[in-house]
This record gives C-alpha cells, sequence and structure tokens, in this order.
C-alpha cells in the first residue's frame, strides 16, 4: 500500500519539469527564446533520468534499501518521456516548416546523429519494460537493457558536441556518469 | 515596441500624429498585470497604452505614434495562433484545471513597456527593416557576452557592477591621429540615428534591433587612416573585476575583432551607443559597440576600447578558438552550414512569435546582399563564412 501511494507520488513528481514547462510556455513567461528553453529542458531532464535510473542499482546496494528497484522502471520510462518531449520539440517546434532539414540534420550533423540514435536505443528498452516482457526476455532482458549506459554515453555525447565554448554543465553529466560506469565496471569485474 | 520612441521622432519632426481609438475593434482583452492597484494592458498592436481600473474601465490613454500598419499583427493570424495554442495545450496538459482559462489568459498577457528614450535627437533612418521587432526587454536580457558568463541570461544579471563611464578609447596603428580619446569628448555634438537592423547570430537565431549611433566610417575618418590601413582591429575592454566571465579563460582575453577597411567604412555598418532610445545597458555592450548587420552576431564586438589601423589581417577571437567554424569574414550565408548545425534558417526571436512558426529562412548577407554583396565578387562564397 506505501509503495503504491509512493509511487503515485513519484509519478507526479516526476512530471513537475513538463507541468513547469508547459506552465511557462502557454500561461505564464517562457522567456525571450521559447523553442530552445523547451528543446533545452527536455533534453536535459532526458539525462537526467537517465542518471537517476542509473543510480538506482548502486544506491541500493548501498543502502541495503532494496524497495528502490520498485521505482527504477518508471524512471526509466520518464527518461524514455522526456527523450520523446524533446525530440518532438525539436522536430515540431525548432525545425517547424522546415523538415527538410531533419533529414540532413541526422545525417551531416554528428551531435544529431548521436542523440537520435540514443532515442532509438530506448524504443527497444520501453517496449520491454513490461512484466510480460521481462519473463518473456529472461536472461536477455537484461543484456539487453544494459544499453542503457550506451544510451547515457550518447546523451552526454550529444550535449558536448553542440556546446559552443562553456562545457562545464554537459561535463557534470559526465563526470556524474563516469562514477555510475566506474561503480557498474567494479562490480562485472569483481565478480569474474 | 518603440512606441514611445515613435512618439518622440513625431515630435522632432514636428509631426503631431493623432491615433483613432480604435481599441473597440481588438477582441476585448481583458488586462491581468496589477500595476499600482490598476490594470494596465499595452495594446501594442494599437500603439497605445491603457490604463484601466478595477472595473475594466479606462482611466487615462496615452497616444503614441501609430505603428507602422506591416508590423501589426493581423487579426486572423492573431486569432488563428490562439486556437493552435489551445489546441496543443489542451492536448498536453489536459486535465489541468482551468487549462482552457489559463491559455485564454496567456494570448492577452500584456507586453512590458519600453522605457522612455533617453537620447536626445534620434534622427530616423529610411533603411530600417519593417519587420516586427524583439522587445526591449529581449533585447536586453537574452545575450552572448561570454565576458559576463555564456549563459543567455548572464549578461543582464551579471553586469550591475560594469561602469561604462570614463571610458577611454584608444586609436592606433596606420593613422594620421592616434592616441586616447574620452568617449563623451569623441561623442560631442555627435548625431545619432536611429537604424533598426536584422541581428542573425551564428548560433541561428535572429532579431529585429532599434539601434541608435552613428556610421563607423564617420568617426574612423576622424582619425585620418593612411593608405597602409587595409583592416581595422578591435578591442573589448579587459576588466576582470567588473566581468565575471574574465576570470575563467574560455576565451582568450580581450576579445578581439576586426574587419576589412573597405568593411568598416561601409555605410552600413554602425557604431551603437544606444538601443530603442536608451543608452547601451552594460548586457549590450556599454558604451560603445559595433553593429555589422550582415555578418554574425560575434563580429559586432561591444565595449570598445581600442581601434587598430593595421596592414594585415588581425586575429579574431572565434577564428583563433576554432577556425573551421568561425571565419573572419563571418558574412551570413544560408548555404555554408556551421559544421555543426545548419544555417539555412534562424529562429526569430521577436513579439508574438508563435513557437510552432519561430523558423525562417536565413538570406543572404542577413538581407542587405544588394548593399554590400559588391564587396565580395571575386572571393569563394565557400570562404565567406
Amino acid at each position: 500500500m506505501r509503495i503504491a501511494v509512493t509511487k503515485v507520488v513519484l509519478f507526479l513528481l516526476c512530471l513537475v519539469p513538463a507541468a513547469v514547462l508547459c506552465w511557462d510556455v502557454f500561461v505564464g513567461d517562457p522567456g525571450p527564446d521559447p523553442v530552445a528553453r523547451i528543446v533545452h529542458e527536455t533534453g536535459a531532464w532526458t539525462l537526467r533520468f537517465l542518471l537517476i535510473t542509473l543510480t538506482i542499482t548502486p544506491l541500493r546496494r548501498f543502502s541495503g534499501w532494496n524497495l528502490l528497484i520498485r521505482f527504477r522502471r518508471m524512471l526509466g520510462l520518464y527518461a524514455f518521456f522526456y527523450a520523446c518531449l524533446h525530440f518532438a520539440s525539436y522536430l515540431l517546434l525548432d525545425l517547424g516548416a522546415f523538415w527538410a532539414q531533419l533529414l540532413t540534420d541526422i545525417v551531416k550533423r554528428p551531435y544529431i546523429t548521436v542523440g537520435f540514435s540514443a532515442w532509438l536505443l530506448l524504443v527497444p528498452l520501453a517496449i520491454t519494460s513490461t512484466n510480460a516482457m521481462m519473463r518473456r526476455l529472461g536472461k536477455r532482458w537484461q543484456t539487453l537493457h544494459r544499453l542503457s549506459y550506451l544510451i547515457a554515453v550518447l546523451g552526454v555525447l550529444h550535449f558536448l558536441w553542440l556546446v559552443k565554448a562553456d562545457l562545464s554543465e554537459p561535463l557534470i553529466y559526465a563526470a556524474i556518469l563516469a562514477v555510475l560506469m566506474l561503480l557498474r565496471w567494479r562490480r562485472l569485474s569483481g565478480r569474474n | 515596441m518603440g512606441n514611445l520612441m515613435r512618439a518622440t521622432h513625431a515630435e522632432v519632426h514636428g509631426l503631431n500624429r493623432r491615433l483613432p481609438d480604435r481599441t473597440s475593434g481588438h477582441s476585448g482583452k481583458k488586462p491581468r498585470c496589477l500595476i499600482d492597484g490598476a490594470y494596465t494592458l499595452q495594446c501594442q498592436d494599437l500603439g497605445l497604452v491603457r490604463v484601466f481600473d478595477h472595473g475594466g474601465t479606462p482611466m487615462r490613454q496615452r497616444l503614441f505614434d501609430p505603428i507602422i500598419a506591416s508590423e501589426i499583427t493581423p487579426e486572423s493570424a492573431y486569432m488563428q495562433r490562439r486556437t493552435l495554442m489551445k489546441g496543443l495545450a489542451a492536448g498536453l496538459i489536459a486535465g489541468l484545471a482551468g487549462c482552457e482559462h489559463e491559455v485564454e489568459a496567456k494570448a492577452e498577457t500584456p507586453v512590458l513597456p519600453t522605457p522612455k528614450p533617453e537620447i536626445p535627437g534620434l534622427k530616423t533612418w529610411p533603411g530600417s527593416s519593417r519587420e516586427t521587432r524583439t522587445s526591449f526587454r529581449d533585447v536586453t536580457s537574452y545575450n552572448n557576452y561570454y565576458e559576463f558568463g555564456t549563459g543567455k541570461g548572464d549578461p543582464a544579471a551579471r553586469s550591475a557592477n560594469f561602469k561604462p563611464r570614463p571610458w577611454t578609447l584608444e586609436v592606433a596603428g596606420e593613422a594620421e591621429v592616434t592616441g586616447r580619446f574620452d568617449l563623451d569628448d569623441l561623442l560631442k555634438g555627435m548625431a545619432f540615428e536611429e537604424r533598426i537592423y536584422r541581428l542573425r547570430c551564428v548560433e541561428a537565431w535572429s532579431m529585429v534591433i532599434p539601434w541608435n549611433g552613428f556610421p563607423l566610417a564617420s568617426l574612423l575618418k576622424r582619425f585620418k587612416p593612411t593608405s597602409k590601413a587595409k583592416y581595422v582591429r578591435f578591442e573589448t575592454i579587459e576588466r576582470p573585476r567588473e566581468m565575471p566571465g574574465q576570470r575563467s579563460a574560455i576565451i582568450d582575453w580581450p576579445y578581439r575583432e576586426g574587419l576589412r577597411i573597405d568593411e568598416a567604412m561601409h555605410p552600413l555598418t554602425l557604431l551603437a551607443v544606444g538601443v530603442y532610445g536608451r543608452w547601451l545597458p552594460n548586457q549590450n555592450g556599454a558604451p560603445l559597440r559595433l553593429v555589422v548587420p550582415w555578418k554574425y552576431g560575434f563580429k559586432s564586438i561591444k565595449s570598445i576600447v581600442k581601434i587598430h589601423f593595421s596592414e594585415t589581417q588581425p586575429p579574431t577571437s572565434w577564428n583563433v578558438m576554432a577556425p573551421d567554424e568561425y571565419g573572419f569574414y563571418a558574412n551570413v550565408n544560408s548555404a555554408v552550414d556551421h559544421p555543426r548545425w545548419s544555417q539555412a534558417s534562424e529562429r526569430r526571436i521577436a513579439e508574438g512569435m508563435s513557437i510552432f512558426k519561430a523558423r525562417i529562412a536565413t538570406t543572404s548577407f542577413n538581407g542587405y546582399a544588394e548593399q554590400v554583396a559588391a564587396m565580395y565578387t571575386g572571393l569563394d562564397p565557400q570562404t565567406l563564412y
């Protein structure tokens, strides 16, 4: 029962960034360049949710709080949700009527190629996130879902690549991801 | 925006135009913004400000010069925007109570008025762009000025300690008159113009800005550049104590820019001391900045302390940092993409832009080809980025 309540609270909490953005854009003040803000913020929240999702397992190990695993799927799906908003806002708002630019962008711009690949890789993970799929895939499910590390790497790379001069913000994400991957690698190599 | 300033122009030219009261035909807006106990609503499309009391009846009404017809958002486009916004909002945040109501309110959000102009005797310039302008707020709060930080809001938020006076301009190099000059002495008796230029950032967004200033050529000629002066080099001030961004080595400070002498002497090349009739705010490059409308924004160097006439092409900051991404010419060129993004189109930041139609096509030389293209004949257009 308490888990159910926590889940509802968490669900709503994860919606807050999207709600704040909607409010600012449609009701309040979205700032001078609303489209850039929407695209940037949905992208940043995708990265944040990816990293939060990847934090669950190590956090669970250190804290011994096994219940955490019950929230991982929702957090992962939220990463996908924000990734979809990010992609959709780039496509529908930023490119607007200049759709022809999309194809050249995907082919010619490395950071868009990388970002698009990351989004594409998230799709099978979202599809196989159900209990039924977990059962059906068995051991392979875990192997498949290790892709989330690769996706996070692509996500950080996507951000690093588009920045003009100040790398500090994407480097923070890169550092967090590096720590998470180090923890992961130590565990995997420790087993062997 | 800018209605106030146009009112000034009307005075200058002895015009006393009156505006018919057309508010009745204006979709029955309800004011939202509470200021000093009264509701203020700027009916920007009509070029007038109305102040309402709580009951919604006009208390007083100030008239300004009517806005140019091309700047008025057509009622149909306006209504279409509202319908679009409503539709999307309903889809995205369906279930949020009062959503429809709030969306309705958003379409009526009053635009912050431009502060009163303070630069006297501004002359209008016939070549000004007739496109919808970027609001004073956006022009002064969305800036790339890394001396104050790399965020677009940093320059407005972190430039309060910058002191644009007293200001000394150093002139050196291949000219007969060189030395250090007090800016106010140089500006004395100078007539300033209002020129509305498009500004195209290399990051693929753009604005329409009413600058106040004078042609760079009129100043440069006073220093009598010699025949050896083939280029002009500019330098931004270096004051890390007042410019927090300069405390980190993002750029090899001071910021440097340069123009070929014919570009510098071109009548479109402007030295700005103000914007929207106000003396330049610190975040916009006070007290003196360059505006080269057919080049990417980074060429328009801010807070200039040094002008140097040289025989050779000077090193310029972004070009030195990333020569494959930022050229010396940096002419707006939709045919040559930035290696990491397209330059074929741009996001226009202007009043009343719908988030669904923010992108417009980029034109060669930012729409100033007719005036400037001749300077580049014989040069490979692929190098003109």
